[in-house]
């Protein structure tokens, strides 16, 4: 099916062919200026380095132009202007609308807002439907695919919107087992859980690391903790580091949606499994195949 | 209406009669319904009254009143089991059941507070799918998150 014009709020609005039509896109190193003359709104309400400025490149290397702001104190918001009626403005302006946001739903709200398309660059702590298409899409291209892969999530797997994003996006998939590693207060959401398809399971990294094709590993952070203690005991059983990767299959690989703390360490960068630079680069790609699909 | 009923409560002229409210429930109802007593309607109320069908049920009388398909559906957020009698000149011209609609709109607010539709000056209105009614289950439009019967009833008793 066609894409121009559609909205891009969550991964599950996708199918298996609608992605796959992308990354097939993505991967044939097109050139063009589809967006010529197009204008970009790119409304970060929330500081993003990766997102926003891929978001730009794809721009630029597609011919097209931008307008945005990624920081509320230089705009109207920070006089009390609502987000709606800077979304109505923008829709004015921009012939499609890139939002990040940290309320839940707010890439929804614009969407039924504007008649431009709307691309959720991330809204409060589930979605994040374009990472997901990034993670995939490194997936697909690594891996050859994505079905009948043993996955293991690990980190913040209840706040973290790109976390949240790729276990949905597992969903569109059959993977052969997908296991779940989190601190109990960082596991995901009922909501969340209730709607998975495929065989999960919450698992320790040590004990599943041997049979994992894809580790995901998401930042576990120090605040999400309401005991400092809690956070100082458990942070060592999320780390991996090159001793730690013996254990793995040698074509095992990790992504990362970055940025990345202290929970990969920076020996792991060298060996053949860290993938996550080349995750970040396949941003680039990924969205501009999205934009020449989307935009009017 | 069993006689006992009819003890307690005369028989309206014209109005709705809410009956086979699950007991202890009516207040909701009327809370659902906007009904505080000051509108003026002639309103009677019966709890924990002997049913058949429930064991124990509550009526709602109101006289003067006729309720929209829009309400009566809202009434099934609380009370599932109700039936809605429209009376006109002594006489029940219409009995409905309530029919919980698949979508719930500005009724109840979402249980979290980042949700966009918790926002003051948004233009995002609460906006609910159910997807389980027994027990009832409710997921935000907009942000995903569940609202059980317990909250649903929390809110709509508090508002």
């Amino acid at each position: 099916m066609s894409f121009r014009g559609k909205d891009v709020l969550c991964i599950m609005d996708f199918t298996r062919n609608d992605l796959e039509r992308l990354f097939r896109i993505a991967s044939s190193k097109f050139e063009g200026d589809e967006l010529r003359g197009r204008v970009i709104a790119m409304a970060f309400f929330e500081p993003s380095t990766r997102t926003r400025l891929s978001f730009e490149t794809a721009t630029l290397r597609l011919g097209g132009g931008y307008i945005g702001f990624d920081a509320v104190q230089a705009t109207s918001v920070a006089k009390g202007e609502s987000f709606s009626d800077t979304i109505r403005m923008l829709d004015a302006y921009a012939d499609a609308i890139v939002v990040r946001h940290s309320l839940e739903g707010a890439a929804k709200l614009a969407a039924e807002l504007a008649d431009s398309p709307v691309i959720n660059a991330g809204d409060g702590s589930k979605r994040h439907p374009t990472q997901a298409m990034i993670d995939l899409y490194t997936i697909w291209k690594e891996k050859r695919g994505i079905d009948n892969l043993t996955y293991g999530v690990l980190g913040d797997l209840r706040y973290g919107r790109a976390a949240g994003s790729f276990l949905r996006a597992l969903n569109i998939y059959s993977p052969k087992k997908v296991y779940l590693i989190a601190p109990e207060s960082l596991r995901p959401r009922e909501e969340l859980l209730d709607s998975l398809k495929m065989s999960w399971e919450f698992a320790d990294l040590s004990e599943v690391l041997p049979e994992l094709d894809v580790l995901y590993v998401t930042r576990i952070q120090k605040e999400r903790f309401p005991d400092p203690a809690e956070y100082e005991r458990v942070k060592g059983s999320y780390r991996i580091d090159a001793s730690l990767l013996r254990d793995a299959k040698s074509s095992m690989i990790i992504l990362h949606p970055l940025p990345r703390v202290d929970e990969i360490a920076l020996d792991v960068d060298s060996t053949p499994h860290a993938l996550y630079f080349k995750q970040a680069a396949n941003g680039i790609p990924l969205r501009m195949a999205l934009l020449r699909e989307v935009v009017p | 209406m069993n006689a006992e009923d009819k003890l307690v409560v005369r028989r309206i002229s014209n109005g709705t009669v809410i009956d086979h409210i699950p007991a202890g429930r009516a207040l909701r109802v009327l809370g659902i319904l906007g009904i505080t007593g000051d509108e003026g309607y002639t309103v009677a109320l019966v709890m924990n009254v002997h049913s058949g069908k429930l064991g124990k049920k509550d009526i709602v009388k109101v006289e003067g009143r006729e309720l929209s398909k829009e309400e009566v559906d809202k009434i099934a957020l609380v009370a599932p089991t109700a039936t809605i009698n429209i009376v006109r000149d002594y006489e029940v011209v219409e009995k409905r059941r309530v029919e919980l609609p698949g979508m719930i709109e500005g009724i109840v607010r979402c249980v979290n507070p980042k949700c966009v539709t918790n926002a003051p000056r948004e233009a995002a209105k609460p906006r609910f799918r159910v997807i389980s009614r027994e027990p009832l289950k409710l997921v935000c439009e907009y942000c995903s998150e569940y609202l059980s019967e317990d909250e649903i009833i929390a809110q709509l008793a508090g508002s």
